[in-house]
């Protein structure tokens, strides 16, 4: 069962060297325990563009596709058995990051 | 054999065995719609055959051999239209056998599933209620006030994410338990209240089947943790209460508020059992261990289950129970509770200036219109104790309730 952990943030992102320190150690841990399937942190909505072809034409816009004080900064994607694995695994990334995530299953195929 | 005799035998094998044969099923087929329709096929089975055949020796057997049959019939069926789906849950069912625990309960498990703290409460509520209880939907709908089809889209939402997500079908890690065990308390004491206080004008005032479910449950996790003092609180709470049941309604079918009950009807049984949990406890908070607010509700109804009489009530006990609740749990409906030890102690005008204080967080609850009638009432304000009186009526829903708040109203003169 795969999981998307999305980190969740609310600020300005500054790179906290204590911060990525931490996260290294859990991805290590992810590779380490079998859960790592892929990962990756996220520029700023700021630096967004979103696409619309759904008209004659492709619509080309600068800009998050939905303005809001909180946005992705980041994601994991996990292979866990259960929520509740996944959902440790969310607690000790979100203290990594020290950010809020949120947990979702991908739909099973 | 008569056919009240058979809709007896449905009735107790249904208390007694419906979240067995719901959570025998769980495990062996992984999913809870199938265990559920299953369930509820062989019950209605059951309905049919037993009247033509009799009831069998044993209900449970007979209940859970259908179920199973039910459940893989409708297995097959499904499989036929999506074979691979049937696979996936199979294979989620079979799943990592899980290390065997101090307690080997499946019914156990499926609280743990039902009360998983990704789900929101009013859903972990009703799938308890379903899955645990038996309930039907009409029920449970009936018991929250909401429509029928909208507690049906709880239940079945709640239900798709334990499969979308994988919540687990197990009781979880030792480490992971005192966390887990306070959201699954939460939901047995709204089970219970809901028996105890049933909120229907279309049910029996006193639902004996949600509490005593309640308790069982109760009973159950305490064996799985002897030692977490809010599990032990919360079944002496339960049971303390659950003895005066047969003393609170009358045969009229009214209300009977605590000071006019008969003790000699309360269940000296319970009361023993729920006077021996609080002195465990108690001992325990001697030792420094801070009671949390089950324990100190389970203390303040064995200071009222001590007294022969109302008279010998020991109420200042009583008050500084609620005292120390208070500062566990500072919510307006402890603090209504509070005022009637107030009016005991400090006399009912202090204890109607402390409930007026609540009126604003507390205007849609009969309770606090009820408490607030007695204590003007006992203050002398006849004609506002009367317009409280037909507040409190006009929101309580619990039948036994309302006949007794109808009386003291019309005996306002």
């Amino acid at each position: 069962m795969q999981y998307l952990l999305s980190v969740i943030h609310d600020q300005a992102s500054i790179d906290d060297p204590d911060e990525q320190a931490a996260i290294d150690v859990f991805n290590d841990r992810l590779r380490a325990q079998g859960h790592w399937v892929f990962a990756g942190g996220l520029s700023g909505p700021e630096n967004a563009t979103v696409i619309d072809p759904r008209g004659a034409e492709a619509v080309v816009t600068d800009g998050p596709f939905l303005e809001s004080k909180e946005y992705l900064a980041g994601f994991w994607i996990i292979e866990a058995p259960d929520l509740d694995v996944a959902l440790k695994l969310a607690t000790e990334g979100a203290r990594a990051c020290n950010r809020k995530v949120e947990v979702r299953p991908f739909v099973a195929v | 054999m008569s056919g009240f005799d058979v809709r007896e035998a449905i009735t107790r094998a249904h208390h007694e065995e419906w979240a067995r044969v719901v959570a025998l099923l769980t495990r062996r087929f992984g999913d809870l719609d199938i265990a559920e329709e299953a369930a509820a096929e062989a019950f209605a089975t059951a309905v049919e055959r037993w009247s033509v055949d009799g009831v069998p020796p044993n209900t449970a057997a007979w209940l859970t051999t259908t179920a199973n049959r039910k459940a893989i019939d409708r297995i097959r069926r499904e499989s036929k239209r999506d074979e691979k789906q049937r696979e996936a849950r199979m294979v989620h069912g079979a799943g990592p056998r899980e290390p065997p625990g101090a307690i080997d309960d499946d019914r156990l498990r499926l609280i743990f599933t039902c009360c998983h703290p990704a789900l929101a409460v009013e859903s972990r509520l009703a799938l308890t209620l379903r899955m645990v209880g038996g309930l039907t939907v009409p029920e449970i709908a009936r018991a929250f006030l909401v429509t029928e089809s909208a507690m049906g889209q709880r239940i079945t939402r709640a239900k798709a994410k334990i499969k979308a997500a994988h919540i687990p079908y197990r009781v979880p890690a030792t480490e992971d338990l005192p966390a887990r065990v306070t959201g699954v308390l939460a939901v047995l004491f709204l089970v219970f209240n809901e028996g105890y206080l049933a909120t229907s004008p279309d049910t029996d005032p006193v639902r004996h089947d949600l509490t005593a479910e309640a308790i069982r449950l109760a009973r159950l996790i305490r064996d799985l943790l002897p030692d977490d003092g809010e599990v032990a609180g919360l079944l002496a709470l339960m049971l303390l209460i659950e003895a005066r049941r047969p003393a609170r309604v009358s045969a009229s079918g009214e209300l009977v508020p605590l000071a006019e009950q008969d003790r000699g009807a309360w269940d000296a049984t319970l009361i023993a059992e729920g006077h021996r949990l609080v002195r465990e406890r108690l001992a325990a908070a001697a030792a420094g261990v801070a009671p949390g607010r089950y324990q100190i509700l389970a203390a303040i109804n064995a200071v009222h289950t001590s007294a022969r009489d109302i008279r010998d009530t020991d109420w200042s006990q009583v008050l500084a129970l609620y005292d120390q609740l208070v500062r566990v749990d500072p919510s307006p409906t402890i603090a209504l509770n509070r005022a009637i030890a107030v009016a005991e102690v400090d006399g009912p005008d202090v204890a109607l200036a402390a409930v007026d204080r609540l009126g604003n967080a507390l205007a849609g609850y009969h309770a606090y219109h009820a408490t607030r009638a007695e204590l003007l009432r006992r203050t002398g304000h006849g004609r506002q104790a009367r317009a409280a009186y037909d507040r409190a009526i006009e929101l309580a829903g619990n039948t036994a309730e309302t006949a007794y708040l109808t009386r003291r109203r019309d005996q306002l003169g």
